[in-house]
């Protein structure tokens, strides 16, 4: 009877022990995100309300909540602008990124490896010396533009910098790796059997993909569209590099509001809105990846 | 869909059928014809070449050399999602984004059948699992995704269903369950079944003829009865059951029968059953044929004197020596419980004997253990 007792006992405190473990784990966690997280959103949210005080740089919390209309009145067309070539990027990613993940996780054979490297190879260099590096490959004498103009996709003398496809092309290619990564890992985690079971049960290659491959690699289809979709639409490296001032985004004017003009409850403002409304496209992006209409 | 090879219908002909990959040679020419409506056993041991083979026949293969005839068309080189053949996965590839409906539903869809529901439910019914429906593979036991796996592909009607050790995921004894069934459906429909497996005593149940393969080769192919009565090769004797194989030589050579003399003992071997090539035999006689009695008490038939109990089993129906005989060799016993005697103890000096027709006779330079060891690595 004791012993019983005591086996329950021990029972009892290795599961006490084990119930405290998940909190242990999430500590450094949550300490993390209070103080690099939670703490700016709170000021971010304390700072938008805020109006200039007597010196350059000094504000007074007057909550003072039209700051956020006048910002958006000002701003709304950089904050469009975001949406839309955030998007397109992201749709451009997903179709260059799509093939390459599929020939990387089905025909790639022993260069697997070599290939997953080059994909995250971009990430050896600075984001910024990248980009800066495209100016360079579609300026007049770069190779890229002189590839698109061999190709009659652009006239000798027109220019590809300092435009609109410059920037959505900057967007592309600098958050192509987040797109094909996880594209290639849901891929992979694809039992080949059931695409020849589709086969099997005559269904053509073209179906086969329809109905079972891209079905099946939908969480990295959703998964590698808001890891692109998200930095890219509060990017302003690739606008500022690559762009002109009408193809400015709502970075920009973030940056240039806190850092050129000092006015930061406006900035504070901005990312806020832009935070909350990522937030909502992301909501209703998922709600609908979670049925089956995307497919 | 109305295309001359998905509506093909006949044998099922492989003619000189290889598959090599780099200088390894998986399918090794293979010859055979499987009638239609049989119920085909492929039996062999791991890695013999059988999944090869199903796959040239789903055409998710292309054979290097050979030819492949359902009727009179040949699918050779066909496009698989075109072939009259439908398979059921070894690990089942049930599609694990659709419902069970759906997933059944897939080939008729396809082929853009009209009264989908109805047939789906049908099959669903046939193979007993029309409340599940609705569910997903994952919340399915492995037996019941084993059975949605067979609707998935009979529910098409193919002139072939093809089946790749589609039990060896199951325990035993849900095994031995869905080898009736998969018996009583194949019956039911009338399909050719073509079914892989390692499992001799799976092939025997099931199948009206069964083809032992072994090395990318076929040994031997006839009904279980004759493979098990006549075995051809020492892999066979062995692989099929259990063989006592005894090292002899041939000394006459009578019309219906030869002698052969076995350290010293003539016994006889109906001639018909033997396939030594010259005067060196492999003598073989299967465990439950021997009778054993107590040293010096008369018998008649094959005789083999001198042997000693090393071990006895006593298992229910059955007993199970193992003798040793005077020239070291242990051969194995199974003696029926039905006599009321005690049954013999370990140590006890014996003879063994049999009536001649029971004797097998195999060429004496093969290898009387080909086959023997496999089966205990298979067992899960
Ligand atoms: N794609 C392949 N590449 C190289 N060798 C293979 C391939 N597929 C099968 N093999 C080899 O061919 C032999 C037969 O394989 P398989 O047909 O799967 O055997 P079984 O189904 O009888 O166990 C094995 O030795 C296996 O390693
Ligand atoms: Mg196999």
């Amino acid at each position: 009877m004791a012993f019983l007792q005591a086996v329950a006992k021990k029972g009892e405190t290795s599961t006490k022990r084990r119930s405290l473990l998940p909190y242990l784990l999430l500590l450094p966690g949550m300490v993390w995100l209070i103080f690099f997280f939670l703490l700016p959103i709170l000021t971010l949210v304390s700072t938008s309300t805020k109006t200039p005080g007597l010196g350059i740089g000094e504000f007074d919390q007057t909550y003072r909540f039209a700051n956020f209309w006048d910002a958006l009145v000002n701003s709304h067309t950089q904050f469009l602008r975001s949406f839309v070539y955030a998007g397109i990027a992201t749709f451009a990613a997903l179709l260059i990124a799509y093939p390459l993940a599929y020939a990387i996780a089905f025909k790639s054979g022993r260069w697997k490896n070599v290939l997953l490297v080059l994909v995250v190879a971009p990430f050896f260099t600075s984001f910024i010396l990248r980009t800066i590096a495209w100016k360079q490959i579609l300026g007049g004498q770069g190779i890229g533009f002189k590839a698109l103009v061999w190709l009659h996709i652009v006239g000798a003398d027109s220019h590809v910098t300092a435009s609109t496809f410059a920037v959505i092309a900057g967007l592309t290619y600098n958050f192509l790796p987040f797109m094909t990564l996880p594209l290639y890992s849901s891929l992979e985690r694809i039992d080949p059997r059931t695409m020849e079971a589709s086969g099997d049960l005559y269904a053509n290659a073209l179906t086969t993909f329809r109905k079972v491959t891209l079905p099946l690699s939908m969480p990295g289809v959703v998964a590698g569209t808001l890891l692109t979709f998200i930095p890219a639409a509060g990017d302003y490296v690739n606008a500022e590099i690559l762009g002109n001032p009408n193809t400015k985004m709502i970075g920009n004017v973030i940056n240039s509001r806190y850092l050129q003009i000092v006015d930061y409850p406006t900035a504070a403002a901005l990312s806020f809105t832009l935070m909350v409304a990522i937030l909502i496209v992301v909501t209703l992006y998922i709600r609908k990846a979670g049925t089956e209409d995307l497919v | 869909m109305g295309d001359a090879s998905t509506s093909a219908k006949g044998d099922l002909k492989l003619s000189n059928l290889t598959k090599s990959f780099g200088d390894f040679i998986a399918v090794d020419n293979l010859d055979l014809v499987i009638p239609e409506g049989s119920f085909f056993a492929l039996l062999g041991p791991s890695g013999c070449g059988k999944t090869t083979t199903l796959r040239m026949i789903a055409g998710l293969e292309e054979p290097t050399a050979g030819s492949i005839h359902v009727g009179a068309t040949d699918i050779t080189y066909e496009r698989p999602y075109k072939r009259p053949v439908n398979t059921v996965f070894q690990n089942y590839a049930l599609f694990p984004h659709l419902s069970i409906f759906e997933n059944v539903a897939f080939g008729l869809r396809r082929r853009g059948i009209k009264d989908v529901k109805e047939q789906v439910d049908k099959v669903l019914d046939l193979v007993e699992l029309p409340h599940l429906a609705e569910r997903k593979p994952n919340q399915l036991s492995g037996g019941q995704q084993q059975r949605i796996a067979v609707a998935r592909a009979i529910v098409n009607r193919p002139a072939l269903l093809l089946l790749d050790e589609p039990l060896g995921a199951l325990d035993l004894k849900l095994r031995r369950q869905m080898q009736i069934e998969l018996k009583w459906i194949q019956t039911e429909i009338g399909l050719t079944f073509v079914h892989v497996t390692h499992d001799q005593e799976e092939a025997m149940t099931m199948a009206d003829t069964i083809a032992v393969m072994n090395e990318g080769r076929i040994e031997q192919m006839g009904s279980p009865a004759d493979l098990y009565d006549n075995p051809k090769t020492t892999f066979v004797a062995n692989f099929l059951g259990q063989s006592n194989l005894i090292k002899g030589s041939i000394e006459s050579n009578g019309a219906d029968s030869l002698v052969v003399n076995l350290f010293g003992q003539k016994i006889g071997v109906p001639r018909a059953r033997s396939s030594a090539k010259d005067s060196s035999i492999l003598v073989g006689i299967r465990p439950e044929k021997l009778r054993i009695l107590p040293e010096g008490e008369a018998t008649h038939g094959n005789i083999l004197p001198g042997g000693v109990i090393s071990d006895v089993s006593y298992i229910g129906v059955s007993t199970q020596y193992q003798v040793e005989m005077p020239w070291g060799q242990e051969l194995m016993v199974f003696e029926q419980n039905d006599d009321g005697i005690a049954p013999l103890d370990k140590g006890d000096r014996v003879t063994l004997s049999w009536e001649p027709i029971f004797t097998f006779g195999l060429d004496g330079r093969e290898d009387a253990t080909a086959g023997s060891e496999v089966h205990v690595d298979e067992e899960e």
